[in-house]
């Protein structure tokens, strides 16, 4: 009865870096707690924010045209992408376009999820990470493990052992944050001077003035945008929203929940190409519609990609994002990975002990946990279930639905306290590995009922009396 | 008015004092309780894992265990929000219109108490140090306490009731409502997590000195207990309502 991620999870927890991992996220969350209390509105921002995007969501069609509208009449070249392909192939004729070989690419959970890097770089374009931790990743050729924080899973040491093997001018033995940073920003400058194009993600598009804004806080997006004449900027279509009063609810919340900061430390608002330079908004599907159509998910859209849930997640603060077969974690991954494909990304369903406190973090109120329950109801149906629990859950229906049964499977449960250790504490009994066995009583609480040996107190009224 | 005792499935097995103080502590506060023959369970296990059709027919059973009562009191958080959150869809699955009694007279023992009986005093004693259980359900989805992560002012109505007993210290262990790991078919399927959850979590509490680890869900101590006896670790649990009926 495991799961991929179940598999993954325990090994993971064998590993050195499960208390520090479960610690500094822990950490994230204690700063975003402390930021959150600091401001008396905060569960009406929430408020705020989750009526903003319900508002947003059922008026798509109107909030994504009058955007169109908007940032062409600013100058701005708007594409459409239904799919992971259109988005890619898009990006990739822009570039071709313009005879562009190197790209500089601020962090887009977007790209990663339309493959777009491996795209570029099979027609022959360079797409550098400029995010830190992203860049980091590139070169350690891995997934990020965390959607705001990608390289949470690293210690320094192995990133300075990185630095040091790709070359850059780094002292033996030094692994001081400060100093590696340093060296990054030293080494990887060159790439924003050679850059023919700069591409970004986009938190969040204003309809009204047809803008998108772009929330990081190394300042790479904005030194990436500066130099080259060509910017794209690309985003999945639920991240519109309609004007800029809505627009300040979300910046509100978003660092606070994310981080623990009150703002990120930039936030760029672009509205039109540069004098002589080209502006490409691309708006891109890639199922998002699909999930539109979905009443019990529907609320997956309001999703502003802050990462509080999976902080506040106490499954994945203990297994890693890695331990996730979606390239999303945590709560959000778990549902996001199950509307991208149920069949595919179902091992990340049992990661969830259902104790809602990613609804409570959620700066927009996605009904996280009650979407895990709902996908756990369909698994059988997808055909990939765990046969195991499967049979015990039938097992329990069937006992439960007979109440002599029960009454039977009760009363002598107690014998289990007598069978022997090696067949209470073997591969088959799951339980029996973290813990030790309950004692069950002689009796139940149903016999003693039945015997007449449950007996009411006296009451307060019947000890006055008996005074008296 | 008649309060109709709910007994759930592992507090009927594993921990029947909890049932009998729970039917002791409602009498001496003047309940007209009865406690329906033939309870089973209340189908959240099935459910949580996934198999929400095996639970209507235990929704069926309880539905007419309890149709004559006022309401229904169990000593378990997680059970009534289950029936709260979940008896009315599953009813309506078995062909009954969407309407569930259950449903809107089903109450946790602590909420029942605090909300509806409301005692000012109690004679139990008990001269303990206790740490408090949020547990998740009945933090997030009861509202027994103020759950840490959202912005209102803070509440707990165990500690409330525990105020009553005479000698009784309450603490909270760091991280006050982190979930303990339990989850029902989770503690199985996602063992080697759930068991690191439990593990910090008994550690949380035994770092308050606290003699007990207290709270309103058999389940969530049961968990507990199984690693406390695994690592033969110094500290002790016990239902809420063993300390509320201490003495009586």
């Amino acid at each position: 009865m495991s799961t991929k991620h179940s598999v993954a999870a325990g090994r993971f927890l064998k590993g050195d870096r499960a208390v520090w991992h479960d610690e500094t996220l822990w950490m994230v969350r204690a700063k975003r707690d402390a930021m959150s209390h600091s401001l008396p509105e905060w569960e009406q921002l929430r408020d705020a924010a989750a009526a903003i995007k319900n508002y947003s969501n059922s008026h798509l069609a109107d909030l994504l045209e009058e955007f169109e509208r908007n940032a062409t009449a600013a100058g701005v070249h708007v594409h459409w992408a239904s799919d992971a392909e259109e988005f890619c192939a898009t990006v990739a004729d822009i570039l071709e376009a313009h005879g562009a070989k190197h790209l500089v690419k601020s962090k887009s959970m977007l790209a990663e999820e339309c493959g777009l890097t491996p795209y570029l770089e099979a027609r022959g374009i360079e797409a550098a990470e400029t995010d830190l931790g992203e860049r980091i990743l590139q070169l350690m050729h891995q997934r990020p493990s965390h959607i705001v924080l990608p390289a949470i899973h690293l210690r320094k040491e192995e990133i300075g052992d990185l630095f040091r093997r790709e070359g850059m001018h780094v002292d033996p033995g030094n692994n001081d944050q400060t100093y590696l940073t340093h060296a990054a920003r030293r080494d990887w400058r060159h790439k924003f001077l050679e850059a023919d194009a700069a591409m970004t993600g986009c938190n969040f598009a204003v309809a009204e003035t047809g803008e998108c804004v772009v929330c990081t806080n190394e300042g790479n997006a904005e030194m990436g945008t500066s130099q080259p004449k060509l910017q794209i900027t690309a985003f999945g279509l639920e991240k519109v929203v309609p004007d800029r009063r809505s627009l300040g609810v979300f910046t509100r919340l978003l660092a606070r929940s994310a981080t623990g900061q009150p703002v990120t430390t930039y936030t760029a608002h672009y509205r039109k190409p540069r004098p002589g330079g080209e502006l490409h908004f691309i708006i891109v599907d890639n199922g998002r519609t699909d999930i539109l159509a979905s009443p019990d998910h529907v609320k997956m859209l309001n999703c502003l990609r802050c990462g509080a849930c999976m902080n506040t997640c106490p499954v994945y603060r203990r297994s890693g994002g890695h331990s996730y077969t979606y390239f999303i974690p945590g709560p959000v991954g778990i549902n996001l990975g199950m509307l991208k494909d149920p069949a595919r990304y179902s091992d990340n369903v049992s990661a969830c002990s259902l104790c809602h406190s990613c609804q409570d973090v959620c700066p927009a109120k996605i009904d996280l946990a009650e979407q895990i329950y709902k996908w756990r109801q369909v698994l059988d149906g997808y055909g990939v279930a765990s046969a195991a629990k499967k049979h015990l859950s039938q097992a329990l229906e069937w006992v439960i639905d007979h109440p002599h049964l029960f009454g039977a499977a009760v009363r002598n449960a107690h014998l289990v306290n007598s069978l022997p250790h090696w067949l209470m504490y073997n591969r088959l009994n799951e339980w029996g590995k973290e813990h030790d066995m309950m004692h069950f009583p002689h009796e139940s609480f149903s016999e003693m009922w039945k015997r007449g040996k449950v007996m009411p107190a006296r009451t307060n009224k019947e000890n006055d009396g008996e005074k008296d | 008015m008649s309060v109709g005792l709910f007994i759930p499935c592992y507090v009927n097995a594993v921990f029947p004092q909890v049932g009998v103080a729970a039917y002791k502590l409602l009498t001496f506060l003047g309940q007209d309780v009865v406690c329906p023959e033939g309870q089973t369970c209340c189908g959240q296990p099935m459910a949580n894992a996934g198999f929400e059709d095996g639970a209507v027919q235990a929704a069926q059973h309880f539905e007419s265990l309890f149709a004559g009562c006022d309401y229904v009191v169990g000593p378990s958080a997680s059970c009534v929000a289950f029936v709260r959150g979940h008896y009315g869809d599953l009813l309506a699955r078995g062909g009954r219109e969407h309407f569930c009694a259950a449903e809107g007279r089903v109450y946790d023992i602590c909420e029942y108490l605090h909300d509806v009986v409301r005692p000012e005093s109690l004679p139990s004693i008990f001269p303990h140090k206790v740490s408090l259980q949020n547990s998740c359900h009945g933090v997030r989805l009861l509202h027994l306490s103020s759950p840490s992560e959202r912005n209102v002012p803070y509440y707990n109505k165990l500690r409330d009731l525990l105020s009553l007993v005479r000698g009784c210290e309450v603490v909270e262990p760091e991280r006050r409502d982190e979930c303990c790991g339990f989850g029902g078919m989770f503690a199985v399927e996602e063992h080697a997590v759930s068991g690191r959850m439990g593990r910090d979590k008994v550690r949380r509490h035994m770092a308050t000195g606290a003699e007990y680890i207290t709270g309103a869900d058999s389940s969530c101590l049961m968990h507990q207990n199984g690693i406390i006896a695994r690592e033969k670790w110094p500290i002790k649990t016990i239902h809420i309502v063993e300390i509320l009926a201490a003495g009586l």
